[in-house]
């Protein structure tokens, strides 16, 4: 190659790379289809505790909604049943192994309720910053969501998520968790847990909004999140949670 | 500082002039040349997003069944079972909006109602439950409540609407015949203003003494001469009349 086509085919690149980056820029600015813009919204759920009647209704719903494996061991939405006994102990249980069944009065029960849990959408989420390869990220409308094309299936998010939220799909092998049904609420309608949940112990809404039913839930109630000394800034918020709940 | 540079080998300052031009090649490349886009995580992000959402939606939503369905949905929401979805005991029905044919499913046996109905201690109090074993063993649920529109099959009677816990252990007492209104008398308005207004309690001795005194002529009820037993006590200090100890 001589002095002067080297030159030339310099000169060339780099006019060539000035288009491709007006074009790539063009297509960045295009906006989502459908009319729903994502600025416009940031989604959270209310958690009802005292409504909740550990039926497990909503564990089978997203299992059905997201293609979640039947195996207890995964979830995206999970019930822990605690019972707190007269002496003290403390005991947590995942209700899904024991649906369904009916339990005996224990006597030395001191008191007892379910906690629903699924992931917390944490606006400031260890698990994205903890990402290799970055295939898991917050949206602008506050839903953690992974790319399943780029997670390598390390698992490392799986471990820095306090909550327990994540697990390993054992079809696609990587990250999987729940998105607050992120296919229907942009369409405008409820998560699935939401859906089903006969007692409404599950209050899905926008916080954008000045009058959602979660906006009103969180004015009405005394809102607890979980593990708030981690500073995570959860937006799944508790009311009336006791403080055995971790 | 000439002569420092003079002692450096030759070869060693050639290769160090073309490692400086390669990392300035590079630098530029990628932060000149290179589009910014390029890096831009948007892309992939967005892409994510919208594979999120083309997913197939599963569950139809609450507000669609009545469409076609208006006299389950009429019924239903005037009941106890107002707020319960149509799709949390039918399932997933977004197939069957797209092609009628296919039906969910519709939770005929005893084993579905259970999910929600059957005891648990850590139901909250006040959430209606029964005891599977013990409630109308094998019958389906629906041959008596009907689940659009559920009601507890007895009204329960006034006092044990509220008073639940005393009404159940009065019924294995010796004092289960005994109605509540024999030991008290209630207001009208407590049934208003339950806390403001109470009903009365006895007392005195000679209340209990009516039945249980030496001179009553109560058969059944196990006798105590009034003004030897008990010395200064209210009868109430030490028995529990709503379940009295049997003799």
């Amino acid at each position: 190659m001589n002095r002067r086509k080297f030159l030339k085919n310099a000169v060339l690149f780099v006019s060539a790379a000035g288009v491709f980056r007006h074009l790539l820029k063009d297509a960045a600015a295009k906006p989502t289809a459908g009319g729903y813009d994502p600025a416009n919204h940031l989604y959270g759920m209310g958690i009802d505790i005292d409504k909740c009647i550990g039926c497990g209704l909503c564990i089978e719903a997203c299992k059905k909604e997201n293609n979640v494996p039947k195996e207890p061991f995964f979830c995206r939405t999970w019930v822990e049943r605690y019972v707190i006994k007269r002496d003290g102990s403390v005991t947590v249980e995942s209700i899904e192994a024991q649906k369904g069944k009916p339990r005996a009065d224990e006597p030395d029960i001191l008191r007892s309720f379910f906690v629903p849990k699924l992931c917390n959408q944490c606006a400031n989420p260890p698990c994205v910053q903890v990402c290799p390869v970055g295939a898991t990220f917050a949206t602008e409308d506050g839903v953690v969501l992974v790319d399943s094309k780029r997670c390598i299936g390390c698992r490392y998010c799986i471990q820095a998520c306090p909550y327990g939220a994540r697990y390993l799909h054992p079809e696609t092998r990587t990250a999987d968790k729940c998105t607050f049904c992120y296919h229907r609420i942009v369409k405008g309608l409820l998560p699935a847990c939401v859906e089903v949940c006969p007692t409404q112990a599950r209050i899905f809404g926008d916080l954008k909004s000045m009058a959602s039913r979660l906006v009103r839930f969180t004015r009405v109630n005394k809102i607890h999140v979980l593990k708030p000394h981690l500073n995570t800034e959860p937006k799944v918020y508790y009311a009336d949670m006791d403080g055995e709940v971790r | 500082m000439r002569g420092m540079l003079r002692k450096i080998p030759e070869q060693i300052r050639r290769l160090s002039i073309v490692i400086a031009i390669i990392i300035v090649g590079v630098v530029t490349a990628r932060y000149v040349i290179l589009p910014s886009s390029l890096t831009d995580r948007r892309f992939h992000r967005e892409s994510t997003a919208q594979r999120e959402v083309a997913k197939n939606i599963v569950f139809a939503g609450a507000t669609i069944c009545g469409n076609c369905h208006g006299d389950q949905a009429g019924k239903k929401k005037d009941g106890f079972h107002k707020n319960v979805s149509c799709e949390t005991c039918h399932g997933p029905a977004q197939a069957h909006i797209e092609n009628p044919s296919t039906k969910p499913t519709a939770a005929r046996g005893r084993d579905f109602c259970v999910f929600c109905h059957a005891y648990d201690p850590s139901r909250p109090t006040g959430f209606p439950q029964i005891n599977p074993v013990l409630h109308n063993p094998i019958k389906a649920c629906i041959t008596c409540h009907n689940p659009h529109d559920p009601v507890p099959r007895e009204t329960p009677r006034e006092c044990s609407a509220c008073h639940a816990q005393i009404a159940s252990i009065k019924t294995v007492s010796p004092h289960a015949l005994i109605g509540c209104t024999s030991c008290h008398s209630v207001p009208v308005k407590h049934k208003v203003t339950p806390r403001s207004v109470r009903p009365t309690k006895p007392e005195t001795r000679e209340f209990c003494g009516k039945c249980h005194g030496k001179e009553s002529d109560r058969k059944d009820a196990p006798k105590i001469d009034l003004a030897s037993h008990g010395e200064r006590f209210l009868c109430w200090e030490c028995h529990y009349p709503h379940r009295p100890e049997r003799m």
